[in-house]
Order: C-alpha cells, then sequence, then structure tokens
C-alpha cells in the first residue's frame, strides 16, 4: 500500500524510508525520453532583443519600483473604463517593447497575448491596433511563460522570426470580474494577495544580441484540491513543484545549478509552501529562489501575501530580472509563472482550483 | 428620562449592535461563510425573532442596537407580512414584507443611481 | 490503494498541511473593530431616531424608524460614493457589512461598479449582484412567515 503512495509523480508527502526505494525506481538523472520529456531544447535559441514593462502608481512605490520601464500616474490611464485602461497599458508595453528594438510593427511575424479577462478580451484589442497574426493564449498567471515557450519553440522551430510575447492585468478589473466591486467594504483574509496593475511585453528574435531562452517546461495541470479563492498561493504552490521536479528530472540539474529560481506569483505564503514541498522531494530551494509576487509590494503597502495577476511576474520579468541577466549579474535564471485556472462560476459549483505552471530558462 | 438613563440607554444601543456584530465576525473567522451567508442567516434570524414574537420585547430594551443590524431589516419585513396576512388575508402575506420595507429599499435604489451618476469606483 | 484514493489522501494531507500554514486573522483586533464600528453605528441610528422624534414629536414610532434607516442608508450610499466606506468597511468587517448601512453600500458599490456598461446593462441589472440574496431571502421566508401566522392564528385573530 505505501509503495504505491508513490505512483503518482507529484506526490508531495514521502515517509523518509520509501525515499529510497523511490530512488531506486527513479534514477535522479534520467535519460532522456522523447515524449517524456516536459521539457523541449531549442537548437537555435531565440534571443531577447526588445522588452518593456509598465506599472501603476502603487507598484511603482514597491521594492522593484525604480526597475520599471513606465510608471502610470493614473490608474485609469485617462479613459472611461479600467478595462480600457489595460489594454492601453498593454499598447503602451508592446509599443516600448517595439521602440527599445528598433523595429516596427510590420518586422514582427507574430504576436502571442492573453490576459485575465474573460474571453482575453484586452489583448485582442491590443492585436486590433497592430495588424498582425495573432495568437490569444490563456493560462491565467502564467500567460508570459507559456507565451515566451511557444514563441521560443516557433523561432526555435524556424518558422518565424520576430514573435512578441505579452500581458497585463489590473486591479480593479480584476477585482470585479473575480471578487466585488471595488467599493464594496469587505474584508479579505490575511492570506489574500492583491492583484497586480502592471502589463509586460517581450519581443523574441531569431538572431540579434541578449538574453536566450534556451529550454521551455510545459507545466500539468496539478490539483490538490484546494477551493479557497483567497488563498491562491496554497493552490499554485503544487503546480510550480510539479513543473520544477519535471525541469530537474528532464535536464538532470539541481536547484543550486541555476542563479536564480523565480515562480510568478505564489505570494509569501505559496513561495514558503513551495520551499516545504521541494524539501520534501529531497531539493532544497536556498537563497537563489525569489517569488514576484512576494518582490513587487513592500510590507507597508499592507497588500497582504504579495502580488498576484498576470502582469505581475510579467512586469518584474521584463524589467527587474532581465536587466540583472543583461549586465551579468545572473548567467542562468528559470522562470517558472503560475496559474490558477479556475472561474468564478466554477467556484461556486463547487470544484476545486486545477493549476498549472509553464517555464522558460533564461540564459546569458 | 434623566440623562443618565439616556446614556445608560445609548451605552446599551452600543453594546448590542456591537455584540450582535462581533457574533457575525466570529462566524465569519471560525467558518468559512461568506458575508453574503451570513447576512442571509441574520435577516432570516430576524423574520424568526419576529415571527415568534420576541423582537418586540428586545426592541423595547436594546432599540437601535438590535434594529439597525440587519435581523431589523428581517423583522421588519415579517412584521409587514404578518401584520397584512391577518388584516387582508391570505394575499396579504405576499406584498406586506415590501410594504413595510418600502422606504428603506426604495432609497437605497434611488440613491445608489444617483450616486452612479456623480462618482465613480476608484482603484485602490 | 486506487488511483482515487492515493489523490484523496494527498489532498486531505494537503489541506491539513495548508491550514497550517496559513495566517489566521487576528483575532482580538478584527473582533474589536466589528464590536466599535458596528456598535457605532446602532448608536448614530438611536442618535438619529431620538433627534427625530424631538423635532417631529407628531410622527408614529414606525415612521420615525423609517426615516432613520432611510438616513442611515443614504449616508452610506454617500460615503461609498466619495470612496471612504470600503476602507470602514476594510477595518469593521462584519461590524461594517451587518448593520443596514452595508446592505446601501453592497447595492451602491455595485450599481457604481457597473456604470461603465452603461445605465440600463449596468447599473439598472447589476445594482442587486450582491444585496439579491438578501431581499430574495427576505421576501420569501417574510411571506412564510406571514402565511404562517395566518394558518395558525386566522384573521383579525389573537
Amino acid at each position: 500500500m505505501n509503495v504505491l503512495l508513490h505512483k503518482g509523480e507529484n506526490c508531495g508527502f514521502v515517509k523518509s524510508d520509501l525515499k529510497a526505494k523511490a530512488a531506486l525506481n527513479h534514477p535522479k538523472k534520467p535519460a532522456l525520453k522523447k515524449g517524456k520529456s516536459h521539457t523541449v531544447f531549442f537548437a537555435n535559441p531565440p534571443k531577447i532583443i526588445g522588452r518593456m514593462s509598465v506599472a501603476g502608481e502603487k507598484e511603482g512605490r514597491g521594492p522593484v519600483g525604480k526597475y520599471f520601464h513606465k510608471i502610470v500616474d493614473d490608474d485609469k490611464m485617462h479613459e472611461k473604463t479600467f478595462e480600457k485602461a489595460e489594454y492601453d497599458m498593454l499598447l503602451a508595453a508592446i509599443n516600448g517593447a517595439m521602440e527599445s528594438a528598433k523595429v516596427k510593427a510590420g518586422d514582427i511575424d507574430l504576436f502571442i497575448a492573453g490576459d485575465l479577462l474573460n474571453q482575453i478580451t484586452s489583448s485582442s484589442y491590443a492585436a486590433r491596433e497592430l495588424s498582425i497574426p495573432y495568437l490569444g493564449v490563456y493560462s491565467a498567471c502564467s500567460t508570459l511563460s507559456e507565451s515566451l515557450a511557444i514563441g521560443s519553440a516557433m523561432i526555435s522551430a524556424g518558422y518565424y522570426d520576430k514573435i512578441m510575447c505579452a500581458t497585463a492585468s489590473h486591479f480593479a478589473t480584476a477585482e470585479r470580474q473575480f471578487r466585488y466591486p471595488l467599493e464594496y467594504g469587505c474584508q479579505r483574509p490575511p492570506y489574500a494577495q492583491w492583484t497586480v496593475t502592471a502589463a509586460g511585453a517581450t519581443l523574441l528574435s531569431s538572431e540579434g544580441d541578449g538574453v536566450k531562452i534556451t529550454s521551455a517546461t510545459f507545466g500539468r495541470v496539478v490539483d490538490f484540491g484546494t477551493n479557497d479563492l483567497n488563498n491562491m498561493g496554497a493552490s499554485m504552490a503544487p503546480a510550480a513543484m510539479d513543473s520544477l521536479l519535471a525541469l530537474f528530472r528532464d535536464t538532470g540539474t539541481g536547484p543550486d545549478e541555476y542563479d536564480l529560481i523565480i515562480t510568478g506569483d505564489l505570494g509569501k505564503l505559496g513561495s514558503d509552501i513551495l520551499r516545504d514541498l521541494m524539501r520534501e522531494k529531497g531539493y532544497a530551494l536556498g537563497q537563489n529562489y525569489i517569488d514576484c509576487g512576494s518582490l513587487v509590494y513592500d510590507v507597508t503597502q499592507k497588500c497582504y501575501q504579495g502580488g498576484s495577476g498576470c502582469g505581475c511576474s510579467a512586469s518584474v520579468v521584463n524589467s527587474f530580472i532581465l536587466d540583472k541577466l543583461s549586465d551579468g549579474s545572473y548567467s542562468k535564471v528559470a522562470y517558472f509563472a503560475t496559474g490558477a485556472l479556475m472561474s468564478s462560476q466554477s467556484c461556486y459549483q463547487g470544484e476545486t482550483i486545477p493549476c498549472i505552471s509553464h517555464g522558460v530558462i533564461l540564459e546569458r | 428620562m434623566m440623562w443618565w438613563e439616556y446614556l445608560l440607554n445609548y451605552l446599551i444601543v452600543f453594546a448590542a449592535g456591537g455584540l450582535i456584530c462581533t457574533i457575525a465576525q466570529i462566524l465569519i473567522i471560525k467558518t468559512k461563510l461568506t458575508p453574503a451567508r451570513i447576512l442571509v442567516l441574520f435577516l432570516i434570524g430576524g423574520i424568526v425573532l419576529q415571527a415568534v414574537g420576541v423582537f418586540d420585547f428586545l426592541y423595547k430594551y436594546l432599540g437601535a442596537g438590535i434594529s439597525v443590524p440587519i435581523i431589523g431589516f428581517g423583522a421588519s419585513l415579517a412584521k409587514g407580512a404578518i401584520y397584512l396576512a391577518r388584516t387582508v388575508g391570505f394575499v396579504g402575506a405576499f406584498a406586506g414584507g415590501l410594504v413595510r420595507t418600502a422606504y428603506g429599499v426604495g432609497v437605497a435604489v434611488v440613491a445608489s443611481y444617483l450616486v452612479t451618476l456623480f462618482f465613480a469606483p476608484k482603484s485602490k | 490503494m486506487s488511483d482515487n484514493a492515493y489523490v484523496k489522501t494527498r489532498n486531505e494531507r494537503y489541506e491539513k498541511y495548508v491550514k497550517a500554514v496559513s495566517p489566521s486573522t487576528s483575532p482580538l483586533r478584527s473582533l474589536f473593530n466589528s464590536f466599535w464600528i458596528g456598535g457605532l453605528t446602532c448608536f448614530i441610528g438611536e442618535g438619529l431616531g431620538d433627534l427625530y422624534a424631538l423635532i417631529f414629536p407628531e410622527l408614529s414610532v414606525d415612521m420615525i424608524s423609517n426615516i432613520t434607516s432611510m438616513t442611515l442608508i443614504s449616508l452610506a450610499i454617500l460615503l461609498t460614493g466619495l470612496g471612504f466606506y470600503d476602507v470602514i468597511g476594510r477595518r469593521g468587517g462584519a461590524g461594517s457589512f451587518l448593520p443596514i448601512t452595508g446592505f446601501a453600500n453592497a447595492m451602491s458599490s455595485a450599481a457604481m461598479e457597473f456604470k461603465s456598461e452603461g445605465i440600463i446593462f449596468g447599473t439598472s441589472v447589476k445594482m442587486f449582484s450582491i444585496v439579491g440574496p438578501v431581499i430574495v431571502n427576505g421576501v420569501v421566508w417574510s411571506t412564510v412567515a406571514g402565511l404562517l401566522h395566518l394558518i395558525i392564528f386566522g384573521r383579525f385573530g389573537a
């Protein structure tokens, strides 16, 4: 009976005496079998030639605020609705990324984007302005890592030259869609998170100088049976664990071989849980593990466990992380964003929260 | 009434109102009930209190302490429904609750409509 | 042990673990806040009632309590419009949503939020999206109460 406990590779609760048995069954560095690996290695790694991050005023006051390229003073961006502001922000990020790489919209082959709104409207409206082929993707807060993974695969295969990946989220629009009206006086539990108002865009190219994307790990949907809409960190941590384990297994590496392992928006609680889960799997995530969600807000900003939303990791990666990669502080970074794939209906129908985590390896 | 009677009265109102809200807060912390469910729970509680005839007795002593929380709204609904049911008959039971609470609901709808015209929600 | 049973035990253990590590609201502070904010709201209600009784001595007790709750509702909606009520609500918890002012706040905040879809399809449709349960359950159960009284005591009886 106990041995069967190990059947699921994502089982997080291993008894120590069974660990040895498990290690025999699953050697730590298995030979890569085609079709079994969750990780794809790019023969022609695409380079990041342009990027831009746009953040709201509150995020601008956070610890990584000074790294953002643009901080908007008005959360509504002088528009009529918050939805319009979100898509303005996304467009600003895309245009900024094109400017920084000195390319025009016509030079870009494909635009991959997604956001949190129903039917990913912000991205589609931004694509309307660009008039280039568009691929809408949705995996909640891990949208940027998913689009980077898809884009890199397409470039590496030689189908495309330049691909723009972008995503945005907005506190006010997410709040209205997933929770309550803005002015409704409700208390949040201390394990809640705060949706980040930010957008990020990354321009990938087959040639040029810059940070390379060398491999991508596509995650599985993982559901550990949590159903608390406020406790996203606890829901998503198992997904991050699953994908990180897949990466370590597929590449035969351990956490120490990366200068930095970053997750998207687990928050303080979620990243603590991830550390625990990984420790139980025999991997110690040390000083080189950080979480964008717990990075983006200051303790004094009263954002509970930190930021969430797809703009969270998109803006931090496109500013702080890639800055540090470019100036040589880091040379190999694993970026694993996590997303919770529920809808507000599914939770009222008593469903639990399925989560996913896609990752890419960024190398200098 | 003497001044100290007023003082005592207000103290009782404050304590009663606070206590009722504290009970609801305990429910929030201890159980996973959402605010909407707790509101409905207390509302039905008020209806029951009125229907069994306890509410008027409580109101005499606690005043606004029990009528301002949603319990008072429930009691008001029940009082109206019972009153009309017994004076008008069968059909009165359906109208009574709304008739009695129409003042509050009416002003809430109109004021919400008006406030929408003048203010917009702010992102925090 | 089948796959399902394995997933079930895993999930149960994870749930227990999450419960243990998740921080909980500091109960004393939140209880104290909800106590004084809820109490203060009732206090203001009582004060308004006494004030109206003083100004309009000819009005019946029922009418005075009607006017009092109308005043409280209007005040709460004004505070919502100005953007203060959610600050009170974040602190007060049950102390701010349980009184009638919370009802008014829920209604007006939904009305304001969905203004962007227009007055008809936004504001008017969504106004009851949060307070709907209160109105619906109130009407249903008060009707039941009225009918029960009618059946037990009969018309004009007791």
